[in-house]
């Protein structure tokens, strides 16, 4: 079982969170200016990358906030956490 | 009364001053405190006592650990459990077992299992085993200050380090990420789990040793040298008076002296040259050169056919023939997390390579600090179909050649094919072994293929360890009652459950069966009065500036113009644009809201607010708190529902002018403060009444009392989906599934198109969600008015000829006593353009035909309401 590092709590059992997918899928500004074919793209398409990836995670069973992920999806490691009013983590951060 | 095996003195293990018994297959075994079953059946001098599972071979004890490939036991008392390994059992008094072969058997009557408890612990380190490596790697982290944990699967300890919590009779049964390790605990009274999280997990847990595929080597009598050494050390048993040692290695010399120290006379063959400095060999006939080539006995073992370098057999008396073809690390733990492996020629074994996790570090044996051998895994000599590489499965050196033969290559494949390794001991004694005979056949190098790759749990653990106290209905799912729930229990009502909610479905009077119960409930609530339990409706409080503004984003229809005092049906789509939650808002201020979901969608919609005001609008100032536990509901409905509130002590007018449909108002019901709701889920004139939770017995009481006089029943929710599957209302979740909008059932009236955003409103534009043909919400009248469509089945144009394509299906299927018939709801392709024409669900019974009608079909005016 995962150790996950809220930032608001620490590190806690990854039981007490759920996962929310690919960080930085902003819900678009102005979603009738898309085509259908960008609007599906925002709403089904996400990156699948083997290593470094930012995602969103939720603090479900502990301060029910969401924050942000930097994980590596090959060895599961989290490489860095972040709020969401903090930069989205990058590798090597 | 000590077993004939048994030693006069020794064994550090055993405590000769506290006897106890043993019933092994309805025998009586002499035993000590600190034997285990398989210590106690071997002291006692039994060489066989067990059989194979498939070929029912005779078997006997072969190690004197988890490695043990066939002496399993059933445990009949003092409490139950279907399989466990005798070898690792320690015997209790009034222990009672039988011989169990390979598979368990749950028994069919109630037994009593172990109790068992569950501990978390954190620790700077966890150390997994206790021989010397684990040892000093535990004493050195509590030479640090560390907080250290060193379990052992032996019901021992020797030589515990200070400062460390040592727990014997405990096995690691798995190592997960960030240093979070599973241990299972055999205790004296109970078992436990143990979850331990851990800076640093030190894996110390020793070598297996490995037999040799030699014709006649599943002979009870047979069995691994250094377990023979081990029943002498810790048990004072002496397994064989003539043994017949067959070692590669000085691990196995060391048996060879340990039993001639004993007094057993020992002929220890050696295939090729050991280095065994420093092992005392006096009194052991040391025979260089020489193999084992094949056993006697009937079955136990009487003599050992050994040949001599020249080519020469004779065979050896014996009663005891240990064996000791070289030691594998015991790394299985390491390699579940992670951690790759090596060959290593000269111990013809594999040992970590040094990868993997960062905090776990491998020490010792484990480590592949195990004696030198040269690689000898099956004699060539005898019949390869006598040869056993896996005694639990029964399967030889000829089965793995036969597995090969047939163009199997990888030791995963030859697993597959033989069921090598499957077993209950995980193949421990046969892994290595299969993977270089296999090497061998294919004419590879020594370790070109490593191990199958295992997975935890490393030995089994029993359910009723891993359920802990989570047992019988309450403690292994929480039960929620509402504050009515005496009232209805008193009152004989049927429950349902709804997610974890107990709901009454119906309320059965004088033997009525619930058709009757349901029929009887929903002509109350059409003829004069109901009241529902509604307590369970997931009701959140969305609070703030913003929180007209919030709403307007969450749900497709507008919720920023209602005025204060008014209710709004709304429905919440996904960002895919199908319905996800539907439920009243209600606006109790400028700045506050209360929403109500559905029963079971209170808790995603609460996630889904959240998230949304986390992720994307930060900027909002809104808060969203759940108070569905906090104010119990009573709804009244009904021709006469008026009436009935009318009797309560209520501070509000009730005339329909002042307190109209879709009215909210705020007041105190018998001083108490309450919200009185007026929205209908029936079809009929309804008051929902909220009461703080601790009020809401005494508000069910109090309608009961003032309606029962006018002919109120208290209805379930049967009645209550009768009621609005009449009125065509759905229930989401019954009536969709996911892939269904607003449109499709029929509720596009109320989804906005003034351009403002909601979430999914950018996909009501897509392509696929406006096709003319996708499935719509009709009802279904069939032709027989007795017939009752059972809910999911298939609708298709008649008559039905395979392959028929299937329109749609039925979502709610019903008798209506107001209707006097059956009826349903049903999701079919372009529905609505159906209407008046049948449909035909072919079922096992025979096709039945239905009309397709309007979903709604009582009261469509909605003259009741008011
Ligand atoms: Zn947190």
């Amino acid at each position: 079982m995962l150790l996950i590092r809220c930032p608001w709590c620490g590190p806690r059992d990854e039981v007490e969170f759920r996962y929310g997918g690919q960080a930085g899928i902003a819900y678009p500004a102005d979603p009738d200016g898309l085509s259908d074919e960008a609007w599906a793209d925002y709403l089904f398409m996400r990156d699948n990358p083997k290593g470094p990836f930012a995602e969103r995670w939720f603090h479900a069973a502990g301060c029910r906030r969401w924050f942000h992920a930097l994980r590596d999806t090959a060895t599961h490691r989290f490489l860095a956490t972040a709020r969401l009013d903090e930069p989205l983590p990058e590798a090597g951060t | 009364m000590t077993g004939p095996r048994r030693l006069p003195t020794g064994g550090a293990w055993v405590d000769r001053d506290r006897p106890l018994a043993l019933r092994f297959d309805g025998r009586e075994i002499p035993a000590f405190e600190g034997d285990t079953v398989a210590s106690a059946l071997l002291g006692a001098g039994i060489v066989g006592g067990f059989r194979s599972p498939i070929l029912g071979r005779p078997r006997g004890i072969v190690a004197a650990g988890v490695e043990e490939p066939n002496a399993y036991v059933e445990v009949r008392a003092p409490w139950f459990s279907p399989i466990l390994a005798a070898t690792t059992l320690p015997v209790e008094p009034g222990m009672e077992v039988v011989p169990r072969p390979g598979v368990g058997r749950l028994p069919t009557e109630d037994v009593p299992a172990r109790p068992s408890v569950h501990t978390h612990r954190h620790a700077e380190a966890v150390v997994i085993g206790a021989g010397p490596a684990g040892r000093a790697a535990a004493r050195e982290a509590a030479a640090r200050g560390e907080r250290v944990i060193l379990i052992d699967e032996g019901h021992r300890i020797d030589d515990p380090p200070a400062d460390v919590r040592c727990l014997p009779r405990t096995t690691a049964t798995g190592i997960y990420d960030d240093g979070y390790v599973v241990a299972y605990e055999r205790a004296p009274a109970v078992d436990r789990v143990w979850h331990l999280r851990a800076r640093r997990v030190v894996l110390a847990s020793g070598a297996h040793e490995r037999t040799v595929a030699f014709a006649g080597n599943d002979r009870p009598g047979v069995m691994l040298a250094g377990a023979a050494r081990t029943y002498l050390e810790r048990y004072g048993v002496l397994c064989g008076e003539r043994a017949v040692v067959f070692s590669t290695n000085a691990w196995g010399h060391l048996a060879a002296a340990a039993l001639a120290a004993a007094g057993a006379r020992v002929v220890l063959l050696e295939p090729a040259p050991v280095d065994a400095a420093g092992v005392d060999l006096r009194g052991v006939e040391r025979r260089a050169g020489w193999l084992v080539v094949g056993t006697e006995g009937d079955p136990a073992l009487r003599a050992v056919r050994v040949r001599d370098p020249e080519g020469g057999e004779e065979a050896l008396e014996a009663d005891l023939l240990a064996v000791s073809g070289g030691f594998s690390p015991v790394i299985q733990l390491a390699r579940a997390i992670g951690a790759g492996v090596r060959y290593d020629e000269a111990r013809a074994c594999f040992v970590p390579d040094g990868t993997g996790p960062e905090w776990l570090e491998v020490v010792g044996a484990a480590a592949g600090e195990v004696p030198p051998t040269a690689p000898l895994f099956r004699i060539r000599e005898g019949d390869d179909a006598d040869k056993y590489v896996e005694p639990q499965r029964d399967q030889t050196v000829a089965d793995v050649a036969s597995a090969v033969r047939r163009g199997l290559r990888s030791v995963e494949h030859v697993k597959r094919a033989t069921y090598i390794g499957t077993t209950i001991d995980q193949g421990r004694t046969s892994g290595v072994l299969t993977v270089e005979i296999v090497n061998e056949l294919l004419g590879l190098p020594h370790g070109s293929q490593a191990p199958t790759n295992p997975r935890p749990p490393y030995t089994p653990v029993p359910y009723s360890a891993l359920a802990g106290l989570d047992r019988g209905p309450t403690l292994l799912d929480p039960v929620r009652t509402t504050p009515m729930h005496p009232a209805h229990v008193a009152r004989g009502a049927v429950f349902e459950d709804v997610g974890q909610w107990k709901r009454p479905r119906f309320y059965p009077k004088d033997g009525e069966d619930m058709d009757a119960a349901v029929a009887r409930e929903c002509l109350a609530v059409r003829t004069a009065a109901g009241v529902l339990d509604a307590s369970t409706l997931g009701k959140i409080e969305v609070v703030g500036p913003d929180a007209a503004d919030f709403l307007d984003r969450m749900y497709a229809n507008r919720m920023s113009t209602l005025p204060v005092g008014r209710a709004r049906y709304g429905v919440m789509l996904g960002l895919d644009g199908m319905i996800v939650d539907d439920g009243v808002a209600v606006r109790l201020a400028e700045d506050r809201f209360l929403v109500t979901t559905t029963t079971s969608g209170a808790a995603t919609v609460l996630d889904r607010f959240e998230e949304w005001l986390q992720t994307e609008w930060p900027h909002l100032r809104v808060w969203c708190t759940s108070v569905t536990e906090q104010w119990a509901v009573a709804a009244v409905s009904g021709p006469r529902a008026r009436e009935v509130v009318a009797a309560l002590e209520l501070s509000v007018d009730l005339d329909p002018d002042a307190f109209p449909h879709m009215a909210v108002r705020e007041a105190t019901l018998a001083g108490v403060p309450a919200r009185i709701l007026r929205v209908s889920f029936t079809g009929e004139r309804s008051y929902e009444l909220h009461v703080p939770a601790r009020y809401g017995l005494g508000l069910w009481e109090a309608v009961l009392e003032a309606g029962e006089p006018l002919g109120l029943e208290p209805y379930g929710t049967e009645a209550m989906h009768v009621l609005r599957a009449e009125k065509g209302y759905i229930i989401v979740g019954q009536d969709t599934d996911g892939t269904v909008t607003a449109e499709d059932v029929g509720l596009g009236w109320l989804v906005r198109t003034d351009g403002s955003d909601f979430v999914g409103r950018r996909s009501l534009a897509r392509p696929e969600l406006r096709r003319p043909d996708r499935r719509q919400l009709v009802g279904l009248l069939p032709e027989d008015p007795e017939a009752l469509l059972p809910e999911g089945a298939q609708l298709v144009e008649g008559p039905v000829e395979p392959p028929a394509h299937a329109l749609g299906w039925v979502t709610s299927s019903y008798r209506s006593p107001t209707l006097g018939r059956t009826f349903a709801l049903a999701l079919v392709e372009a529905g609505r353009s159906r209407i008046g024409t049948a449909l035909v669900a072919p079922l096992a019974g025979g096709p039945v035909a239905a009309r397709v009608v309007e979903p709604v079909l009582y009261d469509p005016e909605g003259s009741r309401l008011r």
